[in-house]
């Protein structure tokens, strides 16, 4: 049993790569099996997921010494192998990919799947890259891993096709090949200076170096942190974001939720590795990534009061929780790191819903209803049904599926504006409840602003939403949707899962805490990947 | 033999850098392009430019690492190689769909309209 259980962490990659492979083989008339298949695949991800998170939190019993799982691929020791590392932050990511991930696939069988070719086996490729960038301890094979997940995602973003999504899907390519370059860049000189891609031998080395190599590598770093701040959709870094993200397909666009999150994470693990064995370079934290951050925030703010269709609304969406996440992370002290975990792990799973709720409540409305409603709204020419036929309107019985909705979509609303009772509203408070515990520490302008910033991005989100909301529920022209409990199932279940954060917020911020305390004890880490001291380096 | 190597990679990216904003997608391809074999370039310099020695053990050179040139950088520029072909592959098929849907080489998919 316990020989088996070592050989956990591989199999968020290994799963999800021979799944996709099989169904690439497999032909589309084999309809069910497949879709079996795919299904079966991500709920074995889940389960794995699930136990790694149980030993990497110390209540499964495992083969580990600490609560970080090293897992040598081909056996070989880590400096000179590559290593896959668990600890609590990589499994609750790794969990929310799974838990995300399945969402999307039940909601795409019902209708997406079919609107083009090889949606299944892209979307378990995606998945394998998510799982791996998690769990990698090497630079390089972050790389890979970047790669693997974005060659599916160009594949998934230009599903379905039609002029603007690929239009906006050439953007997307463009943009991140042109990042993907920057990475090998910042890779390859990186080893250069410091002879290794090890994450955890990285720091030594580090702090072993003379001057000119140490300005050397500061400028590999900041190239590394731009192309994450990239990934996550920083400004300036984000114009391709928006189109992108809304002009997928609904599901694929629900898993791009956590393509940005992706850089933060990337962001977030090497920042701390490098802050804390000394002077990290700029895009790896402090001031300067807390200004960026807040800009993020207001450009994400910005895009949402000013964006005239949902899905847009949606992508603007996801642009504001990377900025809030990043001027968290750039917060002077590491007291905002928890609650921002279990922010990030809100907003992805809200984000979700959203983008799958979107299509479903935009079905049967007439092309262009929105631009034509809020010009109407601009202009002052607005309809009046109510003062011309008063009697119709009353007692008209609300169709089942214009209920659930309109109350998912409210609960949409309230969770990523953060208004209680959804986990949207704990992840805020526990943002501004650290923030103000830093004061001493932190910059009062500082704690001002990110407050300022993170109440009127809410307050933003909730005006441009109900404007939005009410120009699509309480239209009197449409029929009432179609929807399958295959669509409808995953969006509550999703809600159902934030509700629960929220509701019973102790084991998930106490978990968030302890993933960040790890997050930063970089000795412990260090110490389980490289156990003994590396071999002294070989003059040249 | 650095000086020649240094301005080929800086000539390859200046030129690769100068392509991607230019607004057809053909430039931007290559453009792209370029500035791959641009970086190729660079990682394998990373190893140190090194004349004549070999990066696997060679029995009759002994087991000295002085006398072999560092392998790891070929093998991530092998890496490097492979996905960056197959990006660019993809992205060749994004930039043809482009075409032929919206009817344009223009990257914003229309045309100027002062054009």
């Amino acid at each position: 049993m316990s020989d088996w259980l070592q050989h956990l962490p591989i199999l968020p990659i290994l799963v999800p790569m021979l799944t996709g492979t099989l169904l690439l083989l497999s032909s589309d008339s084999r309809h069910a099996p497949r879709i079996a298949l795919s299904l079966l695949a991500v709920l074995f991800q889940l389960t794995v997921a699930l136990a790694l998170l149980a030993q990497a939190d110390g209540q499964l019993a495992s083969t580990w010494p600490t609560s970080i799982g090293v897992y040598a691929l081909g056996g070989w020791a880590a400096p000179f192998g590559i290593v896959l590392v668990v600890d609590r932050l990589a499994a609750a990511m790794l969990l929310l990919t799974a838990t995300l991930g399945l969402a999307a696939l039940v909601y795409s069988i019902a209708r997406w799947e079919k609107a083009g070719v090889h949606y299944l086996p892209l979307f378990q490729f995606l998945l394998m890259g998510l799982n791996g960038t998690f769990l990698t301890g090497d630079l390089f094979n972050l790389f890979v891993f970047f790669e693997v997940m974005l060659a599916a995602s160009y594949g998934l973003a230009l599903h379905g096709s039609g002029g603007p999504r690929v239009r906006a899907g050439l953007h997307y390519v463009a943009v991140n090949l042109l990042a993907s370059l920057f990475f090998l860049i910042a890779a390859a000189l990186i080893y250069g200076v410091t002879g290794t891609l090890n994450l955890a031998e990285l720091p030594q080395r580090v702090a072993a170096l003379n001057l000119g190599d140490r300005q050397l590598f500061d400028v590999a770093a900041a190239i590394l942190g731009v192309v994450f701040l990239v990934k996550a959709g920083a400004w300036p870094l984000n114009f391709w974001l928006p189109a992108a993200y809304g002009n997928t397909v609904p599901p694929v666009g629900a898993i791009f939720a956590i393509l940005t999150k992706v850089g933060v994470y990337a962001l977030l693990r090497i920042g701390v590795l490098l802050q804390e064995s000394g002077v990290a370079p700029a895009p790896f934290g402090g001031t300067w990534l807390f200004y960026c951050g807040l800009i993020t925030m207001a450009i994400g703010t910005l895009g949402v009061l000013a964006a005239q269709k949902l899905d847009r609304l949606a992508a603007f969406l996801v642009v504001v929780s990377s900025g809030t996440l990043l001027t968290a992370f750039g917060f002077t002290g590491t007291l905002l790191t928890g609650p921002a975990i279990y922010y990030l792990i809100s907003s992805v799973l809200g984000s979700g819903a959203f983008f799958m709720l979107v299509e479903m409540a935009e079905r049967n409305r007439q092309q262009g209803a929105d631009l034509l409603a809020i010009s109407f709204e601009a202009f002052g020419m607005e309809k009046r049904h109510d003062s011309e036929h008063p009697d119709e309107m009353v007692g008209v019985a609300i169709p089942a599926a214009m209920a659930f909705l309109g109350l998912s979509f409210v609960s949409c609303v309230l969770l990523l504006t953060g208004l209680p009772p959804f986990s949207g509203f704990v992840g805020k408070f526990a943002l501004l409840g650290a923030s103000l515990a830093s004061l001493p520490h932190a910059p009062l302008l500082h704690v001002g602003l990110f407050i300022a910033g993170l109440l009127l991005s809410g307050l933003a989100g909730l005006i441009a939403l109900s404007r939005l909301g009410i120009r699509v529920f309480w239209d009197m022209q449409r029929q009432s949707p179609h929807l399958q409990w295959l669509e409808a199932g995953p969006v509550a279940a999703l809600l159902v899962v934030c509700l629960w954060l929220a509701l019973l917020p102790e084991a998930a911020m106490a978990y968030c805490a302890a993933a960040s305390q790890s997050l930063y004890d970089i000795g412990a880490y260090i110490h389980s990947v490289v156990p003994q001291p590396p071999p002294p380096e070989i003059p040249q | 033999m650095e000086a020649i190597f240094a301005l080929a990679v800086g000539i390859m990216a200046g030129a690769g850098i100068y392509l991607i904003l230019r607004p057809r997608t053909f430039q931007v391809i290559i453009g792209l392009s370029l500035l791959a074999y641009a970086v190729n370039l660079f990682i394998f310099a990373m190893g140190r430019l090194r004349h004549g020695a070999p990066p696997v053990i060679d029995p009759r050179l002994g087991s000295d690492p002085a006398l072999y040139t560092d392998p790891l950088p070929q093998a991530l520029v092998l890496t490097a190689i492979v996905i960056g072909f197959a990006t660019t592959a993809l992205f060749l098929v994004v930039l043809l769909a482009s075409r032929g849907l919206n009817g344009t080489d223009h990257v914003d998919g229309r045309e100027p309209e002062d054009e």
